[in-house]
């Protein structure tokens, strides 16, 4: 029987909730293990889950070097979606929506998905024939996409600023209705109980600080709780790749950490119902079941592992809230946070094996990776259990950039805080 | 955050452009090694600490600046016109008779 349930809900109640187990124990390292996987962030996890689930690879250890989610994956915005416009991309992120949609009973654990829509809105029509040959590129590829018209819009988004007269007038917008929103931390902790209870050892607190070799493989790491042994290292570290490459020895990677911020008001009554995107600048907002807004736009721009940004950026977010939602004006912040994002150099990530013998790569999610949680993990998994890609992930190698068969999804070169 | 134009004084990074890190120097333009290209165009150091980079005070002098600054908590410990400071190595690796 599921362990949660709503007998269990009722019997948990009536006992006085004394009998909950904690949904991961807290094991000491072991000496070795078949797999080790660096980073206990969305990515670290569901690729142990799905490594015990799919592939009964079991004595696997999750090394975090702070608390469990105290990364990005408990940072983000929680967008979901897979409106992109290359087919590597659509496919990829395409099959993690569909891992979304069955998340919540896979792991027996609601991670709140929210099929609230993603609506991406264009203000002139140059854009909004950009968002039609990408949605047609989407539809193409069977994943769903429609165009808006502004009268459309503004019935679905009362309070936006659809007149006219606004400073970025609304001509329409691309929809994907699949696309919204999930709870970050329920991901985490779900993913997280579903390896523990299938054995996978998480260990927080848990830093690794070098790369044991033999030769040229990788046969283990060095932690801040001792060495830890491993026939597979696989390396899930989102922004910190770099730094945690560099143990390796391998001192440069197609990849710049960056800070993203983040923001959250104060709880509102519920008036925005969709995942909304401003198209003249970087701004992206949804409204929690809280109540607050949770919203963002550009990076800080500048290399970063710092977990928290400057005010022009703060500034920037702000004005292209009120550009769409004048309304908006008095409206209190909350919170605002950072996170370091792995920027790659096309904007799309890199999920392989290598780059050393014994070492699987996973990484480049730039500030998007939250919804590749699932694919992510699961291909993860795919390609340390069997040494070669699955053909979801089969082109997001590293040395696309060597051999010119970049996914660059914006086109917009090798400037990774433009992407 | 704020950077110290060596012409302008203080002032604050909205005034900057980020272009980027520094360590990098273009390869010889004739070259046609793609190994070197590779490294130039998409390998980066990306370091959590002290990082050489590259600043244009674009709503200023709009001098291009090398600053170090640090990563991890954003304090710049240097700056100075990029014209100024490094670059030594892209004048062995400049041809003959190329334009400066
Ligand atoms: C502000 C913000 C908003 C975002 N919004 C969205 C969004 O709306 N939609 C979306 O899809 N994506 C979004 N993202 C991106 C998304 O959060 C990330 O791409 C994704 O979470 C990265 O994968 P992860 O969860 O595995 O990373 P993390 O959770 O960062 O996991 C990496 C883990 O590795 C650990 N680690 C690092 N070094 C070591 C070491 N030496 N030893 C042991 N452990 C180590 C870290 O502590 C960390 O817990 C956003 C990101 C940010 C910062
Ligand atoms: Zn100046």
């Amino acid at each position: 029987m599921a362990e949660y349930s709503a007998f269990a809900l009722l019997k948990n109640a009536l006992t006085g909730n004394q009998d909950w187990k904690p949904a991961w124990r807290k094991p000491e390292p072991k000496p070795a293990y078949d797999v080790i996987i660096i980073g206990g962030g969305g990515h670290g996890l569901s690729t142990a889950y799905y490594l015990a689930k799919e592939f009964g690879i079991t004595n696997v250890a999750v090394l975090e070097k702070g608390y469990l989610g105290s990364g990005n994956v408990g940072r983000n915005t929680t967008a979901v979606r897979s409106n992109y416009l290359l087919p590597e991309n659509v496919r990829f992120y395409e099959h993690s929506m569909k891992l979304w949609e069955n998340l919540s009973h896979e792991l027996n654990y609601n991670v709140m998905f929210s099929q609230r829509g993603c609506l991406n809105l264009a203000h002139t029509p140059g854009q909004l024939d950009d968002y039609a040959r990408r949605g047609n590129a989407m539809r193409h590829e069977g994943v769903d996409a429609e165009l808006m018209t502004p009268a459309q819009i503004a019935k679905l988004v009362p309070g936006l600023d659809v007149s006219a007269s606004a400073r970025f007038p609304i001509i329409g917008g691309l929809m994907q209705r699949r696309a919204g929103t999930a709870r970050h931390d329920a991901v985490a902790w779900g993913y997280a109980r579903g390896a523990d209870r299938r054995g996978v050892d998480i260990l927080e607190n848990c830093e690794v600080t070098g790369f044991i070799k033999d030769g040229d493989r990788v046969v283990g790491v060095n932690t801040t709780r001792g060495e830890i042994r491993a026939g597979k290292v696989a390396v899930a570290v989102a922004g910190h790749t770099g730094h945690v490459m560099r143990m390796a020895g391998i001192d440069t990677m197609p990849i710049e950490s960056h800070v993203l911020q983040a923001f959250v008001s104060e709880s509102l009554k519920p008036f925005l119902h969709t995942v909304l995107t401003f198209g003249m600048g970087h701004f992206y907002a949804s409204q929690s079941d809280k109540g607050g807004l949770v919203y963002g736009g550009d990076l800080d721009g500048y290399n970063s592992y710092a977990q928290r940004g400057n005010l022009p950026i703060v500034e920037e977010v702000m004005s292209e809230m009120l550009a769409l939602f004048p309304s908006l004006a008095r409206v209190r912040v909350l919170r605002s946070w950072g996170g370091v994002c792995d920027m790659s150099m096309d904007g799309s990530p890199i999920i392989t094996t290598g780059p050393l013998p014994g070492m699987y790569l996973n990484c480049g999610w730039c500030y998007g990776g939250f919804k590749a949680t699932p694919a992510s993990g699961w291909c993860f998994a795919h390609t340390i259990a069997r040494d070669e890609p699955h053909e979801f992930n089969a082109p997001f190698t590293l040395d696309r950039f060597q051999r010119g068969t970049i996914i660059d999804d914006k086109g917009q070169g090798s400037t990774p805080r433009l992407h | 955050m704020l950077i110290t134009c060596p012409y302008c004084g203080p002032r604050d990074v909205s005034e900057y452009t980020y272009q980027g890190d520094g360590n990098r120097t273009r390869p010889d333009p004739a070259s046609t090694d793609q190994e070197v290209w590779n490294a130039y165009v998409y390998d980066r150091l990306n370091p959590a600490g002290e990082h050489h980079e590259i600043w244009q005070h674009s709503g200023g002098c709009r001098a291009h600046l090398a600053v170090t600054r640090n990563t991890l908590t954003h304090v710049v410990s240097s700056v100075s016109f990029a014209r100024d400071a490094g670059h030594k190595k892209s004048d062995s690796r400049r041809k003959t008779g190329a334009k400066a």
